[in-house]
């Protein structure tokens, strides 16, 4: 057991997905040739001015509305100055003092259900740099640069918390609900891989019991939270190695391999830049109307910690359900929509388990396929009715999959409905009568192998029996006898 | 009557009567910039002008100023017309866009006859930092004509066009008018799109007209202000620039602003002014004495911040995107070499002690104590308003000075613009006219105002414009 605890914070840059960059009207791409949507403004000619982007600035309201920030009445922006190729007028615009969301809160769900809190400092808009790609080599080594700037002047989001955290886990487990809470505000695509979502995470570890805090470093630039996670604990084990020789850590920025799983040291913070901040004189401050952040306020979309409130207290929902369900706006709206037709548990148990099983073959999620809410509720209506069996109504949703039929015409179709209880009776007679040593272990009180006979049934019936009947009538049978 | 000695307003006149074309208009203003130069222009663009003259005559319908030729500072973005702003750091650079004012004025029909010198990045005060060249006051060819705006100034003065355009961060405008004899105006801040002006210190900035009648320069003025949705700190104009018809100034309250007309305030200047406030009197206006005392930490106050943003400001120019790189084996040294070589020593000041008032540990010391004293002074300027609707001071302490006087001498160079800094840094509209001579040479009245009183400014420097009479034509100039 370490006598060292963790002590984590995560910086979070979110990539909004407006149709516009931050401060030029040059549109959002991903993937266009380089340096294809550029303009005198996102290239720093000499004589332009920037000028806010205010779906920008409601994206970024909504997400301080989201995670419970104050909104500042008045915010504005600082330059940031430093001279980088990835950056043409060798300031960034960014936010400073005053940034447009104050301090705030986010609740994430651990897996066991309990709550994790972790305080937000600020979220604040800046832009994004223009891409760098090194060649032949790693920076310092690399034969030749390029320059894209059609990333150049994205309008970000950066997403700063309070050194809340206390393992690699809850840092995962914090990163993957915002994320998913940023994809419901639909403010951002949030893709690790594409660089529209970037983590970087300052750690730093204490005795178990200190309330002072350890010399942080801070592990940049993680492109998925596996790596994130796994980044953590590779520097939460050096640091603790490090105290545990005696040593001191040293503050610097670190970079953790995946190949190798190694933290290697990218720079000193000793080198840190001035970076000499400065109200950028260039633009107004940002003074949202009142009115038109209770507006956004209200309009905002009912987030995953709350749906999974309601599902688990008032719709009966497990804890596991709701998380699973929540994963997506979109599975969070067939689910609800199925729920209001039909038992809404049912529908969550068929939908997060038979449904996605089977059209995970074939690589399409629920809201993509030809079977509807309402079909989902159809046959969780069936099934009640008893009118199908569990096996015969995995078989239904099948023939859903394959053709968008309704649920009560695939029955229809297949002759998947229920048998008659007395052809049931006479087919669990038959197989009594034709395995007798099984039945006289059953009757010596091995219900195991009432396991057997239901898959008999089930293999005469073609699946339509209900395996609790066929139980009920084998017990019959076999005490008949 | 040679067509050079007509004002704009004549021009559009004559024009609008069929008594000229603005082909003969565009050749008679080229034909002066090429005969009795000045040294006022970095480039020309005769060619593109002289093919907009011949569209615009053949327009059935006349937009308001089609046809006047005018001079652009180089400061200012033209669209494939070189644009250095006076520095080898621009050599040769043709932008992809034309800053907004100079667009709004060519809508209006107003022809770019060529680009004016200036000091490199509109930094200094005789436009000797011009990387380029010095420009010659045209009252006195040994002189300076006072900067940043020098080759615009002269130009008019020169009478090589009727008016120009030039910017103004500490008095970059107002001073040259001053001491080339001419009427110069820097708009409330906000009042003309910034865009397309290439930044040396951004919340001081301002483009603004020179001309030789005050009239011209309301003209000139109309059709540039109003909000741009490129400038987010350009502002909706209240009402029209109306054409100022005022001969007297009755009812007017001007106060002299004591703290601008002491110590360092040649006698000539000081005689000229009081000659101009005594007829300011004469006029029916009240004048009283106001005390601004904060204004003479107007200087310091603006040596901190406008610095501080021009350090920011002009670090994108690294050779990489446009200019000229001066190759290296790495990034830094190609940085440190291109802006080595290529920014003059003005700059080069301005520039390490802006880094230095921004630098950690001593922004609050530096750049946060300017910005209270900022606040201070526009707080002095809204108190004297109350009591009087419009403030009077010399432009410039002295007259034009020698060339290579004060080049060796930053502080006294910085001196230059000690009455004109003030009404920068509270963003005020101002105005300077040429109100007399002192040993020949031209002096400055600089005339400031509340926020958008654009208006009564024109109208109040009209009516004393008529009543001083002062002859805009340097001696030198044949007739």
């Amino acid at each position: 057991m370490s006598a060292f605890e963790p002590v984590i914070g995560v910086e979070i840059h979110v990539q909004l997905s407006t149709q516009t960059k931050m401060f030029c009207g040059c549109e959002l791409s991903f993937g266009d040739p380089p340096n294809t949507h550029t303009c005198p403004v996102c290239l720093a000619h000499p004589g332009v001015l920037p000028v806010v982007n205010e779906e920008a600035v409601r994206r970024a309201l909504m997400i301080g509305l989201a995670l419970g920030c104050e909104i500042a009445p008045r915010s504005i922006f600082h330059r940031k100055n430093y001279f980088y190729p990835d950056l043409p007028k060798a300031y960034q615009v960014s936010q400073f003092d005053i940034p447009i969301c104050g301090r705030g809160e986010f609740v994430a769900l651990r897996e066991d259900g309990s709550e994790l809190r972790v305080g937000i400092t600020r979220a604040h808009l800046e832009e994004d740099a223009a891409k760098l790609t090194h060649l032949g080599g790693r920076r310092a080594g690399a034969e030749e640069s390029v320059v894209d700037f059609n990333r150049g002047g994205t309008p970000l989001v950066e997403i700063v918390t309070e050194p809340d955290l206390r393992s690699a886990a809850d840092a995962g487990t914090f990163l993957r609900q915002l994320r998913q809470t940023l994809l419901f505000l639909g403010v951002s695509d949030c893709s690790m891989e594409e660089g529209s979502m970037r983590a970087d995470a300052n750690v730093s570890i204490r005795p178990v019991g200190s309330h002072e805090f350890g010399t942080k470093t801070e592990l940049k630039n993680m492109n998925s939270f596996r790596f994130l996670e796994r980044g953590i604990e590779a520097e939460i084990a050096r640091q603790t190695e490090i105290l545990e020789a005696g040593g001191r850590v040293s503050q610097e920025t670190v970079h953790y391999e995946p190949e190798t799983g190694h933290i290697t040291s990218l720079r000193s913070k000793e080198e840190s830049h001035d970076y000499r901040y400065f109200p950028e004189p260039d633009l107004v401050p940002v003074v949202p109307d009142p009115a038109w952040v209770d507006e956004l306020s209200a309009g905002l979309p009912e987030l995953p910690l709350a749906l999974r409130r309601r599902m688990v207290g008032d719709m009966g929902l497990s804890a596991e359900d709701a998380l699973v369900l929540t994963e997506s706006p979109e599975l969070v709206a067939y689910f609800m929509e199925a729920a209001a037709l039909a038992d809404p548990k049912a529908c969550a148990n068929w939908i997060r388990g038979e449904l996605r099983a089977q059209l995970r073959e074939a690589g399409t999620e629920p809201w993509e396929s030809k079977v509807t809410p309402a079909h989902v509720a159809g046959l969780v209506d069936l099934l009640e009715a008893g009118t199908v069996s569990v096996p015969a109504a995995k078989e239904v949703l099948a023939g859903m999959i394959e053709t968008g039929d309704q649920p009560a015409e695939v029955v229809e179709a297949r002759g998947l409905g229920a048998m008659d209880a007395s052809e049931l009776a006479a087919i669990v007679a038959d197989l009594v009568a034709a395995n007798p040593d099984q039945a006289q272990q059953l009757r010596d009180g091995k219900d195991k192998v009432l396991g057997f006979f239901v898959g008999q049934a089930m293999k005469r019936t073609g699946g339509r029996a209900d395996p609790q009947s066929v139980q009920a009538l084998v017990r019959e049978a076999v005490a008949d006898t | 009557m040679a067509l050079r000695d007509l004002t704009a307003a004549e021009q559009v006149a004559a024009l609008a009567a069929g008594e000229t074309t603005s082909l003969e208009l565009v050749d008679a203003h080229i034909a002066a910039i090429e005969a009795d130069d000045v040294e006022a222009f970095l480039a020309m663009d005769a060619d593109g002008a002289r093919a907009r003259a011949r569209e615009i005559d053949a327009l059935p319908e006349r937009p308001p100023l089609a046809g006047v030729p005018i001079a652009i500072k180089d400061a200012l973005s033209t669209r494939d017309i070189v644009t250095t702003s006076g520095s080898r750091m621009l050599e040769g650079f043709r932008p992809v866009y034309t800053a907004t004012c100079v667009q709004r004025l060519e809508d209006a029909g107003a022809i770019v006859v060529g680009k004016t010198n200036m000091d490199e990045f509109a930094m200094g005060s005789s436009t000797e930092n011009s990387a380029y060249k010095n420009t010659l006051n045209p009252w006195d060819h040994q002189r300076v004509p006072g900067g940043s705006s020098g080759g615009s100034a002269a130009s008019v003065a020169q009478r090589q066009v009727p008016w120009s355009l030039g910017s103004d961060t500490g008095g970059s405008i107002r001073q040259p008018a001053a001491l080339c004899g001419i009427v110069g105006m820097k708009p409330t801040y906000g009042a003309i799109s910034r865009y397309g002006l290439i930044a040396f210190a951004s919340s001081l900035d301002q483009v603004g007209p020179f001309a030789r009648t005050v009239e011209d320069a309301a003209l000139l003025l109309r059709h540039m202000v109003g909000r741009d949705p490129m400038d987010s700190t350009s502002l909706d104009w209240p009402e029209p620039i109306t054409l100022p018809t005022a001969t007297d100034l009755a009812g007017l309250r001007v106060g002299v602003v004591e703290e601008l007309m002491g110590e360092g305030v040649e006698p000539g200047v000081r005689a000229a002014v009081d000659a101009s406030l005594k007829a300011i009197e004469d006029l029916g206006a009240t004048v009283v004495p106001v005390s601004l005392p904060s204004a003479l930490s107007g200087l310091a106050t603006y040596y901190v911040l406008a610095p501080a943003e021009c350090s920011s400001n002009l670090a994108r120019f690294d050779g990489i995107r446009y200019g000229h790189p001066v190759e290296a084996d790495n990034l830094l040294d190609q940085y440190e070499l291109t802006r080595g070589q290529l920014f003059g020593p003005e700059v080069k000041r301005r520039i390490m002690l802006g880094t230095f008032a921004l630098a950690s540990g001593y922004y609050d010391q530096y750049y946060g104590r300017a910005q209270r004293v900022r606040t201070l002074i526009v707080r002095e300027f809204a108190q004297a308003f109350e009591d009087v609707d419009l403030l009077a001071s010399p432009t410039s302490p002295t007259v034009a000075f020698p060339l290579g006087d004060r080049t060796a001498d930053p502080y006294a160079m910085y001196l230059a613009d000690v009455c004109t800094i003030p009404v920068s840094l509270a963003g005020l509209p101002a105005i300077s006219i040429p109100c007399g001579l002192s040993d020949g040479l031209p002096v400055g009245l600089q005339l400031a105002g509340p926020a958008f009183s654009e208006n009564r400014l024109f109208d109040a420097a009209h009516a004393l414009e008529k009543a001083l009479a002062f002859d805009t034509r340097p001696p030198g100039l044949a007739t």
